[in-house]
């Protein structure tokens, strides 16, 4: 590598030319007086001892001339020549500058978006300190049934706690609302329930006042809340006396201890406040997983040896803590801890998804890459007078060479500098797209990481579709023609081949990206065909209505209250229907149990499997659009009274009695001091995983119940009302909901606002963003495809127009004429559909994960993107093959 | 902007000068002095021809310079061999060696020995 450090060297003597130069001087000067002083002890006089050392020195002029230039800067004024004649050399073809620098841009601007996303959610480390050391805690279990991993359970939590010997600092969290009273008017906010260790475990600081301690988490311990910067801003206008101060939230005061930064954010969590998770050990009981677990690895741990070391502790857990009144504790007996790292768990549903973009994207990149390198190649081809000339005129061949890279490097930064102002403005668009489905969303940006990539992509851009033709066309022979360039009559064979190649290139990429989008139009067309349980979403309006204990103690009159909201509500004018429910569907709002059959005696039940229940108003099914398969919806008789009576999902149903029908009047429960509950309806499945994963069973409760779980109560404070009208959506609508619930409760806010449709919507979020990003790429692909055919057969055309002339002179007619050109662009395309399709069985594997309904070999696809692909390729083929037809044989022989 | 060399001429010059800063730090002039000095008066190098390839060993790592004063009180550019220029040094040596070796041999065929039996 001494060719880099002597280059090196020679730039750097740029900046100190003057200081050699005077050196220099000097050092001669010294060099002279030397040798007239030996002359002079030689016995010389002074003057010829001087003239003398002159001669022999030789012409100092000369080798003073000789010696700057080995310390000019040639290379440097030599590549800015190049630079210059480059630009220059662009700009005298603007059409050729603009289509391909705009070609470089799509390619180059996708990819950098892209990977800005991918880097944003995938591998830049979290916002924490040493956040490789950050792992989640859930746990899976066989009586989940396959459904997603759970959380902890606080006593788990304790005992992990108590007994862990691989973190440094462990914690839980749980997303909540609640209502603030303080000062104007009531509002719900975004809390965050949080253990001190989770903060702790994260490292993070207050910006004012202090983080949760140990002490806050007691039962008995005053109430405490951190405040998040924006809530402050907004609320209590960055006021720092607000320390030490009392707020009401949910009806209680609160003392605000702290105040974060505005740079913290809780994982992908955007709470206003957080509160601590109070723990009283002596009422906890195994169940409720409700909380999502966190850590530290302690130095050196791995994420192995820290699972080992929880399926430790699980079986200590088991028999530290009593089981809910009538739950037997063995249904916590096959739980198994999962620890992941915390980057990974926060990416989990869309890594995958993510990757496959990425290499979808990487592909169009290298199909523009060819469509610029097949511009160049019919370019140089126009410019071989000009490089003839040049050679002529003494140029050497490494020297043209060099001016062409750096022609192609020029274009390369110009696609590049556009490309990243289109990748700003598709990150917008992307970031939009992907509200909802992609985590980290504000971590995702156009970082120095992104312009490294994007610098690096512009100039492996220009080497790839600039060596090629610098490679194929061998500058050999620019030497040999100073021939008018058009009299080389017929294109060679070696040139043909080149932009052959890079047609076949183009087109099979293009088939790998139609087979890889339509898979995804199948997978989403196969999404929406599945029933979701519901019907119309989209008319369905929901908004939550909480009332805190604070304000109201007593269940039955909360229950009263809401029933009493309930009829509000329905006289607004066209409003067919309205009910609600404790946790509405597909929106990950459910809580879990088991139940017991009243037909099948206890020891012979093995741990019952865990069922989601939800809890639901009389009408919730009619609203909604859940049809009740058998038997009966409940009625508000069943609710004010307390009627031991539930509706069950149609598979549960199917699971335990085979039959919906067999199912009415079999009675259940949720533990086993409770009485026994008789089903009275069963109703169809609702997709609450998503449609894409299998309907789970559901035990439907009604609203409110004299005793549950061995509590004296169950009353959810928290319902969401659920409206059907086709003005739901509507602002109107909206105000005559705030009236109507105010109404009933004087200062109740309502939340959470949206529609069926919204969640539905947000169940199929990933799905959308990848068939949405998939299908741009793929366009993209098709587009870029059809140009490369269509310019390769028009070039062949203006290529060849004195074979045709010849041809048509001989008597061959213009169908035939056509047809030979339509013919060499359908072999192109042939033979580029064939390896796609190889390309396609091999790559479309990889996404197999994201598809639904459809296998990665779905043959529908296949025949369709190829039958498609090589009429588009006939029809890019004879629109510039009828030109060849016209060609006039008289002008064109007479034109040479 | 093509420099006519002599490469066998360059080469050469490299050597020498390397070979006379083998010993201690020395300015041009002294230089040109050691070589002439060495080969008995023999070699009489171009004094100025010394100065570009002085740049040049310069630039490529060989040598490095620096203002010193000399005995009598005058400020000189004294040049020393890098590490680098010590083993270029040896690999010039030794290619040397093996040439002028070889063509020794080829100068000291004699008629006899040359003609084959």
């Amino acid at each position: 590598m001494s060719w880099i450090r002597e280059s090196w060297n020679r730039i750097r003597s740029v900046t100190r030319v003057d200081a050699l130069e005077r050196g220099l001087d000097d050092e001669i000067r010294f060099h002279i007086e030397q040798q007239t002083q030996k002359n002079l002890r030689a016995g010389m006089t002074p003057d010829d001892a001087r003239r003398q050392a002159y001669v022999k020195f030789g012409g100092v002029e000369r080798f003073k001339e000789n010696t700057r230039d080995e310390f000019r800067p040639v290379l440097l004024q030599d590549s800015l020549l190049d630079l210059r004649y480059g630009i220059r050399a662009l700009r005298r073809a603007p059409l050729f500058t603009v289509i391909a620098a705009v070609t470089l841009a799509l390619g180059i601007g996708a990819t950098t978006a892209v990977f800005a996303v991918v880097y944003g959610v995938l591998i830049k480390p979290l916002p924490y300190h040493d956040s490789d050391a950050l792992v989640s805690l859930k746990h899976s279990a066989k009586s989940l049934g396959g459904g997603p991993p759970v959380g902890l359970s606080l006593s788990l939590f304790v005992s992990y706690a108590r007994e862990n010997r691989s973190f440094e600092h462990v914690g839980v969290w749980s997303r909540g609302t609640d209502i603030v009273t303080d000062g104007i008017a009531a509002e719900e906010v975004a809390t965050l329930n949080v253990s001190a260790g989770a903060l702790r475990a994260l490292g993070i600081q207050p910006a004012m006042g202090r983080t949760f301690l140990d002490a806050d988490g007691a039962s008995n311990a005053t109430e405490t809340v951190i405040l998040m910067d924006g809530y402050w801003a907004r609320r209590f206008g960055r006021d720092r006396s607000i320390i030490g101060r009392d707020i009401s939230i949910g009806a209680r005061p609160r003392v605000v201890v702290g105040i974060m930064p505005p740079s913290f954010r809780f994982l992908d969590e955007t709470p206003e406040v957080l509160v601590p998770v109070r723990i009283d050990p002596a009422t906890l009981t195994l169940g409720g997983f409700n909380f999502e677990g966190i850590a530290r690895l302690a130095g050196g741990v791995t994420m192995q040896r820290a699972s080992t070391d929880l399926a430790r502790i699980l079986p200590i857990w088991i028999q530290s803590w009593p089981s809910y009144p009538g739950v037997d504790r063995n249904e916590f007996g096959d739980m198994t801890p999962l620890v992941k790292s915390l980057k990974q768990d926060l990416a989990s549903n869309v890594g995958n998804m993510l990757w496959v973009l990425m290499g979808t994207i990487a592909m169009v990149l290298v199909i523009a890459c060819a469509n610029v390198a097949n511009l160049v190649l019919v370019r140089a081809q126009d410019r071989q007078h000009e490089l003839a000339i040049r050679t002529a005129l003494g140029a050497g061949r490494g020297r043209l060479a060099r001016q062409l890279l750096v022609e192609n490097l020029v274009l390369g930064m110009l696609g590049g500098a556009l490309g990243l102002l289109l990748a700003a403005a598709g990150l917008r668009v992307l970031s939009s797209i992907g509200e909802g489905s992609l985590p980290r969303l504000q971590e995702i940006a156009i970082s120095p990481i992104v312009l490294e990539l994007t610098l690096a992509l512009s100039l492996c851009a220009a080497l790839l579709f600039g060596g090629i033709p610098i490679a194929k066309l061998g500058l050999k022979h620019f030497d040999m023609t100073l021939r008018p360039a058009a009299r080389g009559a017929t294109s060679s064979r070696e040139r043909n081949r080149a932009r052959n190649f890079l047609v076949v290139v183009q087109v099979a990429l293009a088939v790998v990206l139609l087979v890889g989008s339509g898979l995804m139009v199948r997978t989403f067309v196969a999404l929406r065909a599945v029933p979701p349980g519901f019907t119309d979403p989209a008319h369905v309006q929901l908004a939550r209505v909480n009332i805190p204990e604070a304000q109201i103690a007593d269940a039955a009159r909360v229950s009263q209250l809401q029933h009493d909201m309930l009829d509000r509500l329905a006289t607004i004018p066209e409003v067919t229907s309205v009910s609600f429910t404790g946790n509405v569907p597909m929106a990950n709002e459910r809580s879990r149990a088991g139940i017991y059959r009243e037909d099948v005696p206890l020891n012979n039940q093995s741990e019952p499997p865990l069922r989601w229940f939800r809890f639901v108003a009389p009408g919730f099914f009619h609203t909604i659009g859940t049809r009740v398969v058998a038997g009966r919806d409940f009625t508000w008789v069943d609710v004010d009274n307390s009627r031991p009576v539930v509706v069950i999902s149609q598979n549960l149903a199917r699971e335990l009695w085979r039959e919906p029908t067999a199912a009415l009047g079999r009675r259940i429960r949720e533990g086993t001091e409770s009485p026994w509950r008789e089903i009275v309806g069963v109703v169809a499945d609702v997709y609450d995983d998503g449609v894409h994963r299998p309907a789970p069973a559901i035990v439907y409760w009604p609203s409110f119940m004299q005793t549950f779980v061995g509590q004296p109560f169950n009353i959810k404070r928290s319902v969401t009302f659920a409206l059907r009208t086709s003005r739901a959506g509507s602002e109107g609508l909206l105000t005559q909901v705030r009236d109507a619930i105010s109404s009933a409760q004087a200062g109740t806010p309502i939340t959470r606002v949206r529609t069926l449709g919204d969640v539905y919507a947000h169940s199929m979020a990933a799905t959308s963003f990848a068939l949405v990003m998939l299908v741009i790429a793929a366009a993209m692909a098709l587009i870029l495809g059809i140009v490369g055919i269509y310019g390769a057969i028009a070039y062949a055309v203006t290529q060849r127009r004195r074979e045709i002339g010849i041809r048509a002179a001989l008597g061959a007619s213009r169908h035939e004429l056509q047809a030979m050109f339509v013919r060499h662009g359908v072999i192109l395309a042939l033979i580029g559909i064939a390896c796609g399709l190889a390309g396609a069985l091999a790559l479309t594997r990889l996404m197999a994960s994201l598809l639904f309904g459809t296998s990665p070999l779905d043959l529908t696809v296949y025949v369709l993107v190829s039958v498609g692909l090589a009429s588009v390729a006939a029809l890019a083929a004879y629109v510039p093959a009828r030109r060849a037809a016209l060609v006039d044989p008289v002008l064109t022989l007479r034109g040479d | 902007m093509t420099k006519e060399r002599s490469d066998l001429l360059q080469g050469t010059v490299t050597m020498l000068v390397l070979k006379a800063l083998q010993v201690e730090p020395m300015h041009g002039w002294g230089i040109t002095e050691r070589i002439e000095h060495w080969s008995e008066e023999v070699l009489q190098l171009g004094q100025g021809t010394l100065y570009p390839a002085l740049y040049r060993l310069e630039r490529q790592d060989l040598i490095q310079s620096e203002w010193r004063v000399t005995e009598n009180s005058r400020r000189a550019k004294y040049y020393s061999l890098t590490t680098q220029g010590r083993q270029q040094l040896e690999k010039e040596l030794a290619q040397w060696r093996r040439a002028s070796r070889a063509v020794n041999q080829v100068l000291d065929v004699t008629l006899a020995s040359a003609r084959p039996a």
